[in-house]
């Protein structure tokens, strides 16, 4: 058994491919965790964004600075009561949540967190990544369906359109994307997520600058896309509030209701971690070649730990900002206590061994995360698009663009 | 790596979509017919990754069940569902439905029993590395001009649910 364990360590692969169960189960389990984490942390940043870019506080009374508010709000949802409408259709409302929570987990065993980061590495990666996300709006349109109630109705048939139509535009940014990775090279292309990062690396550039502008201009096509993909503001029509009240999700409440929410976020971190894939770079850290050698490469690894120091420091100005009543006193410990805990870790990562192989990891995430910022910074800015135009920026604006960036990619790959 | 469970995965999938199937023409509610479509899809999906063809299945599930499956439940979503239940079903196709069904059986049958001097008895090994790469050798080299007759197929077929669907062009 110990020796099955150990067996993996030595092998240069994922898991997945090296065919060793109980390392993929940690993987899929570890990524599971973070994923709820995640999750988590978005739900209690979201609130506090989007409160501090409409001069307001935000969630402050859980905990200090609103930091339980996420799991008291899990808990209100557990043991609320679980409604289904009298004449819904029972199996399929019961079942749409689950295929949509199953969906929006299932796409992150090929997402490449690191060279052997990742639960398996697929010969089809990006396009089980597009297949298993697209089976998402199945799951929304029958959960409208099935509650038998209009504005669901509505929501779900916004859904399906939007989704579909967006969907072309950004399968054709990403075969743009794939095209490079066999052009100005010898040997063929991939679809492995692994494979397209490691083509950027032999090419020693990120496919978002690769024949400037074409990589910008398809990368620009797919982050408006996969915005949409995601039912997010401002193509949030699908649950626009104003209009639909929640949209395909009204009739839900409690613990399904908690699912969708799980499956938006992790479906938003899919999409972003896809477009990290194909254009960021992936795993690689910045300007590997440009500022290349052994003290650089130090600095760029410390990184890191320095950024959790930084928000232990955060925490800690947080602690003596509060105010110096009584009542505050637990909060203040709180408060204290996290930032001890967010700068032990930050020193953790300064260790070598830790530092070498959290690398890869740390990058991913600092990539995924600023897609996670943009998510939110779209919901305090942009005003929600109406239906029509919608549609036509999705078919007569994104579709076009992205053929032509294809055609046009096609060509600087011959030429060039 | 090697493939574990062959067999079971075999009879589990191919079970999965002939239920599936089965679910599909039984069901009098249209929602539920296509929901099991897509399930059938799925099975089929499942079926060749085993036979060592990814693109395929991935193709399958993004086509099919993500796009194709998706358009039909619009559609069928804004059927009035309560009146098209209660509506009597008519079709008066049942002779040739039976005719097709008996000619489809014997082939099977036929296929059964004779197929082994029909058919080389030994699967193509292809390596699923490739499959994408040889997926596309055979569409953009060998059965080039096919594939852009079918293109353009879809193309006159998109044009005319354009020229139909609109009143004034």
């Amino acid at each position: 058994m110990l020796e099955y364990i150990k067996s993996y360590l030595d092998s240069n692969t994922t898991p997945g491919q090296a065919g060793n169960l109980f390392w993929a189960s940690v993987y899929i389990l570890l990524i599971f965790l973070g994923l709820s984490v995640a999750v988590i942390a978005m739900n209690w940043l979201e609130r506090k964004i989007l409160a501090h870019m409409q001069v307001r506080l935000g969630p402050m009374r859980v905990g200090p600075h609103g930091l339980l508010q996420p799991i008291a709000d899990a808990i209100k949802l557990l043991i609320k009561e679980d409604i289904m409408p009298s004449q819904a259709d029972g199996f399929v409302f019961w079942v749409a949540p689950i295929v949509v929570v199953i969906t929006a987990f299932t796409v992150f065993i090929v997402v490449p967190f690191g060279p052997t980061h990742a639960v398996t590495d697929m010969n089809i990666g990006v396009l089980f990544m597009l297949g298993v996300s697209s089976l998402s709006v199945l799951g929304i349109v029958t959960a409208g369906w099935a509650s038998n109630s209009h504005y669901p109705l509505m929501g779900a048939l916004r859904s399906s359109a939007q989704m579909v139509s967006y969907e072309i535009a950004m399968g054709l940014a990403v075969v743009s994307a794939v095209l490079m990775t066999s052009l100005n090279q010898t040997g063929t292309g991939t679809l492995s997520m692994i494979g397209i990062v490691q083509s950027q690396q032999v090419q020693q550039i990120w496919f978002a600058f690769k024949f400037f502008p074409l990589g910008l201009i398809a990368f620009f096509v797919f982050a408006v896309a996969m915005v949409a993909e995601t039912n997010r503001a401002p193509f949030d029509l699908p649950e626009a509030e104003s209009e639909l009240t929640a949209g395909f999700h009204t009739e839900y409440s409690g613990f399904r209701w908690s699912l969708f929410f799980l499956a938006e976020y992790s479906a938003m971190i899919a999409v972003s971690s896809i477009a990290v894939t194909l254009w960021l770079g992936g795993w690689l850290r910045p300007f590997p070649h440009l500022l290349s050698g052994s003290t650089w490469d130090l600095v760029f690894s410390l990184l890191p730990g320095i950024t959790f120091l930084l928000l232990g420091l955060m925490a800690f100005v947080g602690v003596f900002r509060m105010p110096k009543h009584p009542y505050f006193r637990v909060q203040t410990i709180g408060l204290a206590g996290f930032g001890v805990v967010l700068g032990l870790i930050g020193l953790l990562l300064f260790l070598p061994p830790v530092r070498d192989r959290i690398q890869d990891v740390f990058w991913f995430s600092a990539k995924v995360a600023f897609f996670m910022y943009l998510y939110i910074w779209y919901r305090g800015t942009f005003p929600r698009y109406r239906f029509d135009q919608l549609m036509k920026v999705g078919w007569k604006v994104l579709l076009p663009v992205g053929i032509g960036v294809l055609i046009l990619t096609a060509v600087a790959g011959v030429l060039l | 790596m090697q493939p574990v469970a062959t067999t079971f995965f075999f009879y589990f999938l191919s079970g999965l979509t002939l239920i599936a199937g089965i679910l599909v023409i039984t069901r009098r509610n249209p929602v539920h017919s296509a929901l099991a479509l897509i399930l059938a899809l799925l099975g089929q999906a499942g079926l060749y990754l085993m036979l060592y063809a990814p693109f395929v299945a991935g193709v399958q599930i993004i086509l099919y069940a993500g796009g194709i499956m998706v358009l039909f439940l619009f559609v069928i979503m804004l059927v009035n569902i309560e009146k098209s239940q209660k509506e009597e079903q008519f079709n008066k196709q049942w002779v040739v439905g039976i005719l097709a069904a008996v000619a489809l059986g014997v082939l099977f049958v036929l296929v059964y029993t004779k197929g082994k001097s029909l058919f080389p008895d030994r699967v193509a090994q292809l390596p699923e590395q490739s499959n994408t790469q040889q997926i596309a050798v055979m569409l953009y080299g060998n059965y080039m001009f096919t594939f852009e007759i079918a293109s353009l197929l879809l193309l006159v077929a998109i044009i005319g649910a354009v020229v139909m669907a609109k009143k004034r062009i």
